[in-house]
């Protein structure tokens, strides 16, 4: 009973100060700007940006992801630290969007990583986003946003996912200096 | 045979103020997001988000570790900047003060530094590379004006301890109201600057350029302790400078007004150190970044070219 009263308390608190680090391959940089800024100021809710992966809480995969860029987010995804979320920013992360016939894309980000929340639109507003935050915000307290969980309990799934888009064999070793001398 | 309860108390009080330290360090850092959001005409976060951000770091449940070296290099800081904290008279109030006390802050405020620099090594990237040399480089460019101006108040008070130097300060004769020392709190508070490494001289941490440098493998509990120890190090900074030249905000005497003298001499000696970090953070706002040579430069070339002059005018025995 009191380490579920504990938990409680760390996450009523924790979701008052989400650090991300935003991974912006896509278009949907261009929204971060006005979040950030004096226009509608997420520092209000205690979200900051972070410059590397190993300080944030939050990975915000802004558009559309191609099988190399992917591979990069899996990394990024693996060098954060639990309690760690990912929002999916944009129809290209839900299926691809405009890019649904695309020969290097990955349609689905949630196949590959868990996404504990999507904002839909092409672009999002910033009050989407902004919307988005408050949401995970809830999630968070009420402990609905268990992506994380998700990775350690189906963590070969997604493994086998990520290998199959990579269409490496099951028992080679990805490795990105490998990858770019190709 | 030793006196327990007054062994007790002792213990008591150098933990009361540990934990006065790092409250007022979380302070500071939502003070100083606040005011930076404010400058920028933003709303910013409330003023309790320091306390926030250390809490959720060590409520992080994964903490990856680079080494047994790179473990230890954050309570390193820590302890250093604590024992520092501990050595400087604050409103008055002397814990482990002794004669020679500067001297031995002077080294003490160099030991975190050095843990931190040991925790970015261990990490082996090259980002921390980066950062850390950086940040030794603008260590020595900052220490040398600073050594020089508090050399020349050793010299004009003709004291090694900071209590007697505060002491001598009692009654509003405080240094800062000496013509020559004037200037040298002018030095002091660029070397401040430097030292609090708010812009323009965040070289070292710089995280647009260099991923944050020496903390860009620390996280969850690592960075909590490393934040712990930046939070502290702005209280102790700022209390030195206040300890130098604003007479260590002691307004009443103890032996005069009793415990009132103690809560007056408290409540002055945060606002003086408010007020000092409130203009750093004024200066951080506004400016853009130097690169390593210009901060050295700056430092060098104009900061202990004042400070030399200063060490001369006072050592020469002027009467000011």
């Amino acid at each position: 009973m009191r380490n579920d009263d504990w938990k409680k308390v760390s996450r009523l608190v924790s979701k008052k100060s989400l650090w991300m680090v935003h991974f912006c391959t896509g278009c949907g940089a261009m929204e971060m700007p006005p979040v950030m800024t004096s226009r509608y100021d997420m520092e209000r809710f205690g979200i900051a940006p972070m410059a590397t992966p190993r300080q944030a809480d939050v990975l915000l995969i802004t558009g559309y992801l191609s099988i190399k860029t992917l591979k990069r987010v899996v990394q990024v995804y693996e060098q954060m630290r639990d309690p760690k979320y990912v929002i999916g920013f944009g129809s290209c992360t839900i299926n691809g969007g405009m890019y649904w016939d695309s020969y290097n894309t990955i349609k689905d980000l949630s196949k590959y990583i868990p996404v504990d929340l999507y904002i839909a639109g092409c672009m999002p507003r910033p009050e989407a986003i902004m919307d988005a935050f408050l949401k995970l915000m809830e999630m968070i307290e009420k402990g609905e946003a268990i992506g994380w969980k998700k990775y350690h309990k189906y963590y070969d799934q997604y493994k086998r996912n990520q290998r199959m888009a990579f269409s490496y064999r099951l028992d080679e070793v990805q490795d990105i200096k490998e990858d770019d001398a190709k | 045979m030793v006196d327990l309860i007054a062994l007790g108390e002792q213990i008591l009080l150098l933990a009361g103020m540990v934990t006065l330290g790092f409250a007022i360090g979380m302070f500071f850092n939502g003070f100083a997001r606040k005011v930076t959001a404010r400058i920028h005409n933003r709303i910013g976060p409330p003023i309790y988000q320091g306390y926030i951000d250390v809490f959720k770091l060590f409520a992080k449940k994964t903490n990856i570790s680079h080494g047994w070296i790179f473990d230890l290099a954050a309570l390193f800081s820590v302890a250093g900047i604590t024992l520092a904290f501990l050595f400087l008279p604050v409103a008055g109030f002397t814990l482990l003060s002794t004669e020679g006390d500067i001297f031995l802050i002077l080294y003490l405020l160099a030991i975190p530094a050095l843990g931190f620099a040991l925790g970015a090594g261990a990490s082996g990237n090259p980002n921390a590379a980066v950062g850390i040399m950086r940040a030794l480089i603008l260590m020595l460019a900052y220490e040398l004006p600073l050594v020089m101006v508090v050399v020349a108040m050793m010299i004009h008070y003709n004291t090694t301890s900071l209590a007697t130097l505060v002491q001598m300060q009692s009654g509003m004769h405080w240094a800062i109201f000496v013509p020559v020392f004037f200037i040298g709190a002018i030095i002091v508070d660029m070397a401040l600057q430097g030292m609090l490494m708010e812009k323009p001289f965040d070289i070292a941490i710089a995280p647009h350029e260099i991923a944050s440098g020496p903390m860009v493998e620390f996280g969850g509990k690592h960075l909590g302790a490393l934040m712990l120890y930046k939070m502290m190090a702005i209280v102790v900074e700022t209390t030195l400078f206040v300890d130098l030249f604003l007479g260590g905000g002691v307004v009443l005497s103890v032996s005069q007004y009793g415990w009132i003298a103690y809560v007056v001499n408290f409540l002055v000696w945060f606002a003086l150190i408010t007020l000092v970090f409130f203009l750093a953070l004024l200066i951080n706002a506004v400016f853009p970044r130097f690169r390593i040579e210009q901060a050295l430069k700056f430092y060098w070339k104009y900061d202990a070219l004042a400070a030399l002059l200063i060490l001369i005018w006072v050592f020469a025995g002027v009467s000011i």
